[in-house]
This record gives structure tokens, C-alpha cells and sequence, in this order.
């Protein structure tokens, strides 16, 4: 049976994670390792000790921005920001879900957008994500000001061949 | 010159003064821009966080729009770029992943096109000195720091941008407009990007930092490439700390005294208005 680690480095496709030595310069340039409940180098650790259920529950692979600083850095080319991108879609596809639930479904209400009119409309997508997430009462202070200055429009043009892009949903398996 | 242009949807709603700056700076300098016949979304972090396939597919669906006009296409968003460098770097590397993404899009993936950021056309092919010798009003006075943030530049074999740790043709930019940038060891630090939504108190903790070094190193503003980043820094810093930001577009508008330069400042959400009448920019 394939170990954890094998099943994260064959999605990865790249360097495999034994190459890290955990020199913790990811860990030293993350934006959000201190909001994490595990260092990206302990993430690493804990694949290779194959403890699937903590990581795939943590909310540290949530609170990953993709900002790539740790890719960058890293001495080994170890691609710890596409590590985390491999470990939340298989937590959405293992139906462990999202630890941090809103940045989930800030995700699908955006996705959802694109699906509807090929191009996010953000006061349709925002409306969709509070509804989700029944937070509904964040940044409304902020939603007068943006309409008033014409940052928010209720009828952005959207793309015409919509059949392609549903297309692409489709045959993503799109979640 | 003659190039594609992909705005994506950013600079149709919270990023319009971006797309505006950008067209009327184009025209100034001779570049004409062609919109992307149909374009859809990139993506964006939410593809790339949930479903790599669909990530690599939304963008290459746009290059492949954008081929069919055969230039290269510029796009001024980030964020854009960001996932169609990731998308053409995968498609290029993964002969299967090519094969299985061009199923899915109904369409054939070329790779023929080169996908640029303005700054990057601006500094290499208009030139410093063409720019320099457009500009009737220098922006005595303003003192920005550049910012970068993070998906121009990483990861690096990716974006293929100039010194991705310390970048300089903001900068360059700036100056060359008359500014006096300041330097600062932030330019390449996050915003906190998609985050600013659902999870808003870190992202406004990620502001504070960068505004309170901007404050330290004498900026009296930031001067940014990503409609990400404008908007966060724009809305999300505590009001103790807040700093007009702008578009480098913006500021190369201005400086050129094009019409309807001052129309993009009118739209930010903290006013940048108060600190241009101040230097008798507007």
C-alpha cells in the first residue's frame, strides 16, 4: 500500500520531500506561520512520519497564502507551497473538508462565479460567499463606499462562450 | 509595439484605475493594446488551492485565446500573471499534463507567446529614457516606496522577473518621474491576498506591518503592480497607519499630464487627493 509520503510526493511531481533537511527557512519567511497550528517544516515532518489524519485536519494548510516565499527559499527546491495546494484538494476529495471552514467556501463562492459568468462579478460572489458562510455582517461598511466610487457593479460583462468554460468544469471533476 | 491585452476581472471592479491608467499610458507610449477575444477568469488562488487541473485549464483556455492573435500578451494584474506563467510552465514541463489539459479546453496548447507584465514591457522595451523624456510634470514631492508583493516574482524560475529578492525597476520608475523613492526591505513581502475575506484579521495584522515600515522608511506613499495588494493595502490597515497607494500607472499618467489623469485618484478608497494638492501635483 502507497504511504502517505509517496501519495504527497507522486501529486507533488517534483522533489520529493525527503530532500528536505529541515533547515526551517520556510518556516522563517512564512507570512502565517505564526497564525499556524504547524510550522511548513513540521508539515513535512509529519508526512514523513505519515500522520494523514492531523495534517489533512490541521488549519495550517488552510492559512498557506501560495505567496511561494517558502519555494524560493528553500536550499533543496522543495515546492512547499504547491505541497499545500496537493494537501488541500486532498482533503476537500477525502471529505475531511476545510479545518478553516470560511476559506473554503470563500473558495467555492468564487469558483461558483466563475462558473456562473465565466468572470468573478465581486458583489454576486460576495453575496454568495455570506451566504455560505452566514458571515454576514463583515465589511458592510465597506460595500457603500466601493459601490459609490463604481468598484462594485452588479453587471460586469461576462464571457460569451460560457459552454467552454463549463466544459472545463466539468471535466475537472470540479468540486 | 502591438500586444495582447488580458485585464481579467480585478481591473473591471476594485482594479479599474489600474485598467485606466493602463490604456491611457499605453496610448502615450505607443503601445497598442488588443483585448483577449472572450476571456474568462485565471483562476486565481481558488482554482490552484482546490483542484489543480481546473487551475491550469482556466488559464490556459485565455492562452490559448490569446495565441490566436500571435503576440505577447500583457497582463497588468499579479495575480493573472502569476497563474499563466505557473500554467505555461507545467504545460511546457508535463508532456501529460499538456495532452490532458488541451481534452479538457477542446483546443491546442502552442506555448508561442511570451506573457509579460507592463513593468517589464515598459522598463525593457519603451525604455527608461523614452520615459523619462515624456515626463512634463515631475512628482517633486512624493516619496513612495515600491511595492512588489509576491506573485510578479515567485517563485522565481517561474515568473522569470529581475532580482526576485530585491527588485529595482519600480523603483528605476519612480525616480525617473521625479519621485524620491525610498528604500525599504519589504517589497517583496505578502498582503495577505485572498485572505482579506475570510480571514480578515490577519490580513489586516500583514497591512499594519508593511504601512508601519513604509511610515519608518520616510514613505509618504506606496506605489504598487497588483490589484491584490491595492486593495488590501488600500482598505484593510488600521486608520493610525493608512498611506495613499497607487498604481505605478497612475503615477506615470500623472507625470505624463495626460487627460484624465487625475480622474483614477477619485475611486481609491483611502484618498490620495488630500496629499496631491498638497504637492501641487493636481
Amino acid at each position: 500500500m502507497e504511504t502517505f509520503l509517496e501519495e504527497v510526493n507522486k501529486k507533488i511531481h517534483g522533489v520529493p520531500l525527503q530532500a528536505c533537511y529541515h533547515c526551517r527557512k520556510c518556516t522563517a519567511g512564512c507570512p502565517t506561520a505564526q497564525h499556524m497550528e504547524y510550522n511548513p517544516n513540521k508539515v513535512i515532518k509529519m508526512i514523513q512520519n505519515g500522520q494523514k489524519d492531523k495534517v489533512l485536519n490541521s488549519s495550517t494548510i488552510w492559512l498557506c497564502l501560495s505567496c511561494e516565499t517558502c519555494i524560493t527559499r528553500c536550499p533543496n527546491q522543495v515546492d512547499i507551497a504547491r505541497m499545500m495546494d496537493v494537501l488541500r484538494q486532498m482533503a476537500i476529495e477525502e471529505g475531511i473538508g476545510a479545518r478553516e471552514k470560511n476559506i473554503l467556501k470563500f473558495h467555492q463562492a468564487f469558483l461558483a462565479g466563475i462558473k456562473r459568468g465565466g468572470r468573478i462579478n465581486e458583489p454576486m460572489m460576495m453575496a454568495q460567499y455570506k451566504l455560505m458562510s452566514g458571515d454576514l455582517f463583515s465589511d458592510v461598511t465597506l460595500a457603500p463606499g466601493m459601490f459609490l466610487k463604481g468598484k462594485l457593479s452588479l453587471l460586469s460583462p461576462r464571457t460569451k462562450d460560457m459552454k467552454s468554460v463549463k466544459g472545463i468544469f466539468e471535466k475537472t471533476k470540479n468540486i | 509595439m502591438k500586444v495582447s491585452y488580458y485585464p481579467g476581472c480585478s481591473l473591471h471592479a476594485t482594479g479599474k484605475e489600474y485598467d485606466q491608467s493602463m490604456k491611457a499610458i499605453s496610448r502615450a507610449l505607443g503601445i497598442e493594446l488588443k483585448e483577449v477575444d472572450d476571456w474568462s477568469c485565471c483562476g486565481a488562488s481558488s482554482a490552484h488551492s482546490t483542484n489543480f487541473d481546473l487551475s491550469i485549464a482556466l488559464s490556459a483556455r485565455n492562452l490559448i485565446n490569446a495565441e490566436k492573435d500571435a503576440m505577447d500578451v500583457m497582463v497588468p494584474c499579479a495575480a493573472c500573471f502569476n497563474r499563466f506563467k505557473m500554467a505555461e510552465h507545467h504545460l511546457k514541463t508535463d508532456k501529460d499534463l499538456k495532452a490532458k489539459i488541451e481534452g479538457v479546453v477542446g483546443a491546442r496548447y502552442q506555448g508561442g507567446i511570451a506573457i509579460r507584465n507592463p513593468i517589464d514591457i515598459i522598463y525593457n522595451e519603451i525604455g527608461i529614457d523614452a520615459l523619462a523624456a515624456k515626463v512634463v510634470k515631475p512628482l517633486a514631492g512624493l516619496k513612495p516606496v515600491s511595492y512588489y508583493g509576491c506573485l510578479l516574482l515567485r517563485p522565481p524560475e517561474v515568473c522569470e522577473f529581475e532580482n526576485y529578492e530585491n527588485p529595482f525597476m519600480l523603483d528605476k520608475m519612480m525616480g525617473t518621474l521625479g519621485a524620491d523613492v525610498k528604500n525599504w526591505s519589504y517589497k517583496t513581502d505578502c498582503c495577505g491576498g485572498s485572505l482579506a475575506i475570510s480571514k480578515t484579521s490577519i490580513v489586516v495584522d500583514m497591512c499594519d506591518k508593511l504601512m508601519s515600515a513604509a511610515k519608518e522608511a520616510g514613505a509618504n506613499c506606496v506605489v504598487t503592480a497588483c490589484p491584490l495588494c491595492m486593495a488590501n493595502l488600500d482598505m484593510r490597515p488600521s486608520s493610525n497607519l493608512k498611506l495613499p497607494v497607487f498604481y505605478f500607472t497612475e503615477l506615470i499618467s500623472l507625470a505624463m499630464g495626460l487627460d484624465g489623469s487625475k480622474e483614477t485618484f477619485k475611486s481609491h478608497m483611502f484618498d490620495p487627493q488630500p496629499l496631491l494638492k498638497q504637492l501641487q501635483l493636481i
